[in-house]
């Protein structure tokens, strides 16, 4: 009686004729088949590629299919963390790249969304305009960003030249570099931010300001006493947003520096990168994942943690 | 007495001019590069080369003629076209039922482990993936980059499901087991159809960030199946002296996603910040 209503993959096995038992067992777990599609991808795309990492991390491999791999042990993770230069480096540009970026981000973005929490003509339009650095093709940005950043003939010289400062060389000096790309994370990502905490404000309840008017205090006041505890898990799930994806970031670093100059923009997204497609050095690229990933996690865990002591 | 009128109105008037004068700063700030983008890709090389920068000039079309015919721009346009369709209909097969059994039947674990995707950098499945797709022969197939594609487009098309499907009343769902649908019918028949806005914007979010993916099919993809924004690096590196090519590049490749966003705004915050927000 059903059978019209139940063509389809699944709908094919309560045809009558089959055993009506079979049936029911699907129709009993059928809400595994729905996942099971997408748990399979997972295994096979995601964890399966992880588990295959943490495993190759152990030997030396230069990744050529005619060369077999060398069992190392834990030699990659000694090398990892006594006296690789490289990785020092990277850990710190990361932890400096993002750490400055994202608390920019958070502090610049929340102040901004404060001043768009109201209403005022062309707000649709602003809040379309504030999508797009966010969602345009992250290699075009940084191709524009790249030379608008040209010591010789980019638009921030001339900046620089008409606010009267010192000539900089931006993305060409190794003091100037992770500041000019900090800039450009900014630039990039600070919209979201206000977006998101825009997303909050809007749903705060409003007696609490009600009461603060008829208190007489003053838009600062209320700022910190009122929207800002408020808000804080909002800003909170922000930045913890920002932190993922900061530390991600590839695109825009490897089409302005390449890491460089020499590899004072390296982060440990594209040491990894070199290591294991400039050098092939694929175990020890693997060593590196681990840890990166558990740099990642760490990070992670402490946001929640911040979050977690708030609520 | 009228003095007491007349000074809020011009404080007001004040207030109002400073917002706006604001308002137009912040968002000139965050547009200008793309602005920028556009109006030098109309430039010359040498014009886009002068300094101090030049705002008054005649405007030619010769850089996007030059990208357009003179690479083969219609073929990685395809590439790039295929990669974001396929890995977004496939993600979408993968993803719809996903986000149905975790919004109406739990699956925490799941729900949890595609997040984890989004976690993890690109890089961390890149190696793994290069040797595993170079001894299957998937280097540089539309398959092999559909497949790494589907990492950015599941979790977004599962996670912004989810919150569709939960908005389904579930008297609706229960109707139509009355009426003797079976659950995967209730999943096609009923749910389906309720949650179309969202699918699109899910579908146009996973568009965009496929589209923008340059990591994997920089490793991925070989001369056959380059996307565009391989290309447009490439452009850089072997041919920096190009820069007005690079810029009519770096605009044909940001208009479709310009137009994408407009096509989705709200839904877009929403699906950035997958999972991020709750729980």
């Amino acid at each position: 009686m059903a059978a019209h209503a139940t063509e389809g993959v699944l709908g094919q096995s309560r045809r009558p004729g089959l055993t009506p038992g079979l049936g029911r067992w699907i129709e009993r777990h059928v809400s595994w088949f729905f996942v099971l599609p997408a748990a399979l991808f997972l295994a096979a795309v995601v964890a399966f590629p992880v588990l295959y990492t943490a495993g190759l991390s152990l030997f030396r491999w230069s990744g050529a299919a005619t060369t077999s791999l060398a069992w190392v042990g834990l030699d990659n993770y000694r090398d990892v963390f006594s006296g690789d230069p490289g990785f020092r480096n990277a850990l710190w540009v990361t932890l400096y790249f993002t750490g400055v970026s994202v608390l920019i981000e958070v502090g610049l973005g929340v102040g901004l969304a404060q001043l768009l929490n109201r209403e005022f003509v062309g707000k649709g339009v602003a809040r379309t305009l504030l999508i797009l650095p966010v969602a345009g093709t992250p290699v075009a940005l940084a191709l524009v960003w790249r030379h608008m950043y040209n010591p010789s003939n980019g638009i921030f010289v001339w900046f620089a030249e008409l606010l009267h400062l010192p000539p900089q060389r931006w993305l060409a000096d190794a003091n100037t570099v992770l500041p000019s790309l900090i800039l450009f994370d900014v630039w990039q990502w600070t919209p979201l931010v206000m977006l998101i905490t825009l997303a909050g404000l809007v749903s705060l309840p409003s007696d609490f300001y009600e009461a603060a008017q008829i208190d007489g205090a003053t838009p600062w006041q209320v700022f910190w006493r009122i929207t800002l505890p408020l808000i804080r898990p909002t800003v909170v799930a922000a930045a913890m947003l920002r932190f993922m994806d900061s530390v991600k970031t590839f695109d825009q670093i490897y089409v302005t520096t390449q890491g460089g100059p020499g590899i004072a923009s390296q982060t440990l997204n594209l040491y990894v990168f070199d290591q294991a497609f400039q050098y092939l050095h694929f175990g020890y690229a693997s060593a590196l994942l681990v840890v990166l990933f558990f740099v990642i996690l760490a990070g992670n865990l402490l946001l929640v943690s911040v979050r977690r002591g708030q609520a | 007495m009228t003095g007491g009128t007349v000074a809020p109105t011009a404080r007001r008037l004040a207030r109002r001019v400073i917002f706006y004068g604001a308002l137009v700063l912040v968002l000139g700030v965050f547009v200008f590069p793309f602005f920028w983008m556009a109006f030098n890709s109309f430039k010359t090389h040498e014009k886009i080369l002068e300094y101090p920068p030049v705002f008054m000039f005649a405007p030619t079309l010769s850089n996007f003629r030059n990208v357009v015919w003179q690479t083969p721009f219609a073929q990685y346009t395809w590439n790039s076209v295929l990669v974001a369709f396929g890995s977004v209909a496939v993600g979408m097969l993968l993803g719809l039922p996903a986000a149905y059994g975790i919004a109406r039947h739990g699956h925490r674990t799941l729900a949890l482990s595609i997040l984890v995707c989004r976690m993890i950098p690109g890089i961390s499945f890149l190696v793994p993936w290069f040797i595993v797709f170079r001894a299957l022969g998937l280097i540089d197939t539309y398959t092999g980059l559909v497949i790494a594609h589907l990492v950015i487009t599941v979790p977004l098309i599962t996670w912004i499901m989810i919150g569709f499907f939960e908005e389904v009343p579930l008297e609706l769902e229960e109707a139509g087991r009355i009426d003797g649908c079976s659950r995967l019918g209730v999943f096609l028949r009923i749910a389906l159809p309720l949650v179309r806005p969202g699918l699109v914007s899910a579908g146009i979010l996973a568009l965009i960030f496929a589209w923008n993916s340059f990591l994997f099919p920089l490793i991925l993809a070989g001369v056959k199946t380059k996307t565009l924004p391989v290309v447009v690096y490439s452009f850089m590196t072997f041919d920096y002296l190009d820069l007005g090519g690079i810029y009519a590049a770096s605009t044909l490749i940001t208009l479709p996603v310009v137009v994408m966003v407009l096509l989705v705004q709200r839904q877009f915050i929403r699906g950035l910040t997958i999972g991020g927000l709750k729980g």
